[in-house]
């Protein structure tokens, strides 16, 4: 495949996960060695066989996972490997400070060079990491997934710090699935499917719908088709609910709420009001304060995650990787977790593995989970599959209620397809659900009714046809 | 599929088979160094082990503590818990099987022997038990707690047996008295020391296999000790796993202990284990916590601590130059992508059997 990238221009990589993108990226950054090509940098070819190599070009990248070092400085991390001595072995922090904040403030990546790295929130690190590539003398900055861990409005702020740097003259590789990010900061979209460039284009020449349907490779929906909701009975009972986070504050203040079969409601707010600890206070996994939360008819306010989930509560968690399956961990078992011990899958203390892999072959062929075959390690799959599998579980038990935390975080676009169509057909079969999602859009789309919360209060709760982009974007940020 | 069948052999059988040869190799050099000849040293250490008059079934001896406590060391690793304390463990199982083997005198061995097993893995139960129930409520380390329990096993045995409630009032030694002799577990190869022991570690290898792999116990460990987040979002007791764990790692290591009273010394002496709990570290590394592979790892240990002591008489070298053996071993398999490296061998995919440190709970492993 051939890419060209332009200097003062951001040029995006798109793509669904397992496109290639990465490990094209990879290539670039000398962290994988090309087959067969070449690279041309700056009119030159070069052979770039490690990191060292490219930063030495001028070549940075941030990757999706952060490399920092948490207990140490944002200046310390900075300058990592580049230390400025004042005499053998001892680093000039002062200084190394100065020149951080002089960098800083030159690109608008605003972030205390003194503050520990551990203290900052995702999007501060991250600024750091930037940071730290601009410090390394990097002209091309490759960013991959770099939204995938903000908020909306650290989004924001990280596509003004693009542009400051695009201005500069250097040349930004923005690497993504989503649509809007790509509409809204790249100046050339390169898009790829199958470890093949399918177009090269602009956001002038191109809209969202076109390039999704090159993305995946047929058309997609991007609005959710679904009927009136029907509620019925209440399911889901929150009442007056309090809740405190890991620094003993008050996280959830005296919430309450109600979710009806077959209908969905949505919690939309900004990351960080509460939504993490009013799913685990929900879940079992953190006890509240006071109120009280009652699922079908029975108090579950202070019962323990098994026994909660045992009363009728699908749980889908918003941190895949650490919470949602195991691994290592082959599908199969990761389709039981939560009902391993359980007929059939197991009688008294010994594993049934031939109920397991039956039940795990259904489940792969409902939920379209892309897997070679049940006893293959979750860690396998793609991101998309991986989510897949915690859907088809946490469905597979028809729960009374689902709890779908960031149901569709980190996923590609025909995965976000799939997920949102299933949650709307349960909901039609008389499930509850309780949406917990900071993609504002996937809950204005989704959710029949909406809870906006603010600082761990419901600041407003909306009928889908009264919620407008705006008016719930205002009612976030804690105006009105 | 095959390709990656061979990858994992690699991975599970020439990582060790590299890293013991590599032991010798440096062991060799130590000798050198010394000025003695290590290939001297090498067929002493091989005559003391085998061929000997005696020397094999002696091996076997010392192999069977080694099964139990590397299975019980392995079993910890499989939940991510690092269970320094086997040793501890193998002396509170000797301690309640030395009380259990000459408090009720005349009865059968068909009870009685049974009945001092199972007493020793309670022991171990409960010295293991303690750190898991520490770490689940107070977060306490259990590298840090079961390292301390050892001391506090090793000086309650001081005090039991030195002049103690549990010494032998007719023995200027420090030690128990004798078990009653029907408490004895019979010898399988008569005219040595070989002891029904054997047997027994044999079967509790495909049981705790089994308990590993096909039970939900075992998948629970196995869960808790792959990601304690996604198995308390699926409504498992994280807290209750980790106690169960130490607490069988410590029933199996107290197994050891119980069995070396009946089997073997018949009384509990003052320094009981020089080290067997320490060793089996080892021995379940270079198994990589596969119950299976704990068999030839700890015939590996007997036959060397068998044989140092004849090459140390014969030689003049240091029965000590096992533990350069042992050194190495432990480097080359709590380090493959050095052994990796080194013989420039491919890395084995995700989901292989390397030793992978994970967030707090120390060392985890998987076959």
């Amino acid at each position: 495949m051939d890419l060209t990238v332009e200097w003062g221009q951001v040029h995006a990589l798109l793509g669904e996960n397992g496109a290639g993108k990465s490990t094209l990226m990879n290539v670039v950054y000398g962290l994988s060695r090309p087959d067969s090509g070449e690279i041309v940098f700056d009119g030159n070819p070069v052979s770039i066989g490690s990191p060292q190599d490219a930063i030495k070009l001028g070549i940075g990248m941030v990757h999706q996972h952060f490399m920092l070092i948490p207990p140490l400085s944002v200046a310390e991390n900075v300058i990592l490997g580049n230390e400025i001595a004042t005499g053998p072995g001892i680093v000039d922090i002062r200084s190394a400070e100065a020149k951080v904040a002089e960098l800083s403030k030159k690109y608008g990546l605003e972030v205390d060079p003194a503050a520990r790295v551990e203290d900052l929130s995702v999007g501060l690190q991250q600024r750091v990491e930037i940071l730290k590539a601009l410090y390394r003398g990097a002209r091309l900055l490759i960013l991959d997934e770099p939204t995938a861990v903000l908020t909306p409005q650290e989004a924001r702020g990280l596509f003004d710090i693009v542009r400051t740097l695009v201005k500069d003259g250097a040349a930004v590789i923005f690497i993504t699935h989503k649509l809007g990010e790509v509409m809204d900061v790249a100046d050339q979209i390169t898009v790829m499917r199958r470890g093949k460039v399918e177009a090269t284009t602009s956001p002038k020449e191109s809209n969202p719908a076109d390039l999704a349907r090159l993305m995946v490779g047929r058309s997609v929906l991007l609005r959710v088709d679904k009927s009136e909701a029907k509620p019925g009975a209440v399911l889901l009972e929150v009442k007056g609910l309090t809740v405190y986070d890991d620094r003993h504050q008050v996280a959830v203040n005296d919430m309450s709420l109600e979710v009806r079969a077959g209908e969905i409601l949505g919690i939309a707010g900004v990351e960080g009001n509460g939504q993490n600890e009013l799913v685990e206070a929900i879940v079992g996994l953190r006890t509240p304060r006071s109120g009280s939360i009652i699922l079908g008819g029975r108090d579950i306010t202070q019962a323990s995650t098994h026994s909660t989930l045992e009363a009728g509560l699908g749980f889908i968690p918003a941190d895949r990787q650490r919470m949602g399956i195991v691994l290592e961990l082959p599908i199969a078992d990761n389709l039981v977790l939560s009902r391993f011990d359980r007929k059939p899958f197991a009688s008294w203390i010994v594993r049934s593995f031939s109920a397991v892999r039956e039940y795990a072959l259904k489940l792969i062929k409902t939920f379209d989970i892309r897997a070679e075959s049940p006893d293959q390690p979750s860690g396998s799959l793609s991101g998309g599959n991986q989510q897949k599998l915690v859907v088809a579980r946490e469905i597979g038990t028809q729960p009374k209620v689902l709890l779908a935390s960031q149901p569709t975080r980190g996923v590609d676009v025909g995965s976000i397809e799939f997920i949102h169509r299933r949650l709307v057909e349960e909901r039609d079969n008389g499930m509850g659900v309780l949406l917990v999602s900071s993609e504002l859009d996937e809950v204005l789309s989704l959710a029949d009714r909406l809870a906006v919360v603010y600082r761990g209060r419901v600041v407003a709760m909306l009928d889908q046809k009264e919620a407008d982009r705006d008016r719930v974007g205002l009612l976030m940020a804690g105006a009105a | 599929m095959s390709r990656d069948l061979r990858r994992r052999l690699i991975s599970a059988v020439l990582i060790p088979v590299i890293s013991v040869a590599f032991g010798f190799v440096v062991a060799g050099i130590a000798v050198v160094a010394t000025g003695s000849d290590p290939f001297a040293a090498f067929v002493a250490l091989f005559e003391g082990a085998f061929t000997n008059p005696r020397a094999f079934p002696e091996t076997l001896v010392a192999t069977v503590p080694y099964i139990f406590l590397g299975l019980a060391v392995a079993l910890g690793f499989r939940a991510g818990l690092f269970n320094i304390g086997a040793e501890g463990q193998f002396y509170l199982g000797a301690i309640f099987g030395v009380l259990a083997g000459n408090s009720l005198p005349g009865v059968p061995g068909i009870i009685h022997i049974p009945l001092a097993m199972a007493f020793g893995m309670l022991g171990g139960f409960i010295w293991g038990a303690v750190p898991g129930f520490l770490k689940a409520r107070f977060g306490a380390h259990e590298v840090i707690t079961t390292i301390m329990l050892n001391y506090v096993a090793f000086q309650l045995t001081d005090f039991l047996i030195n002049k103690g409630p549990m010494s032998d009032p007719h023995s200027t030694a420090p030690r128990t008295p004798f078990i009653d002799p029907l408490a004895q577990l019979p010898l399988i190869w008569p005219g040595t020391r070989l002891h029904l022991g054997l047997i027994l570690a044999l079967i509790a290898v495909p049981l705790v296999w089994f308990l590993i792999e096909r039970t939900t116990i075992g998948f629970r460990i196995r869960t808790v000790g792959f990601s304690q987040g996604a198995a308390r979002a699926a409504g498992m007791s994280v807290a209750g796993t980790l106690v169960l764990t130490m607490g069988i790692s410590g029933a199996l290591a107290g197994l050891a202990g119980a069995d070396e009273i009946l089997g073997v010394s018949h009384y509990m002496p003052a320094s009981f284990s020089v080290g067997y709990g320490f060793d089996s570290i080892a021995v379940a590394l270079l198994a990589r916590s596969n119950p299976w592979a704990i068999l030839p790892s700890a015939f590996l240990f007997g036959a060397m601590r068998n044989g140092a002591a004849f090459m140390q008489l014969e030689t003049q070298v240091s029965s000590d130059l096992i533990s350069i053996v042992q050194a190495i071993v432990i480097m080359f398999v709590a380090a493959p992508v050095m052994v990796r490296w080194i013989f420039r061998l491919r890395e084995v995919p995700a989901g292989g059997l390397q030793i992978t440190q994970r967030d707090t709970t120390g060392v985890s492993s998987e076959t």
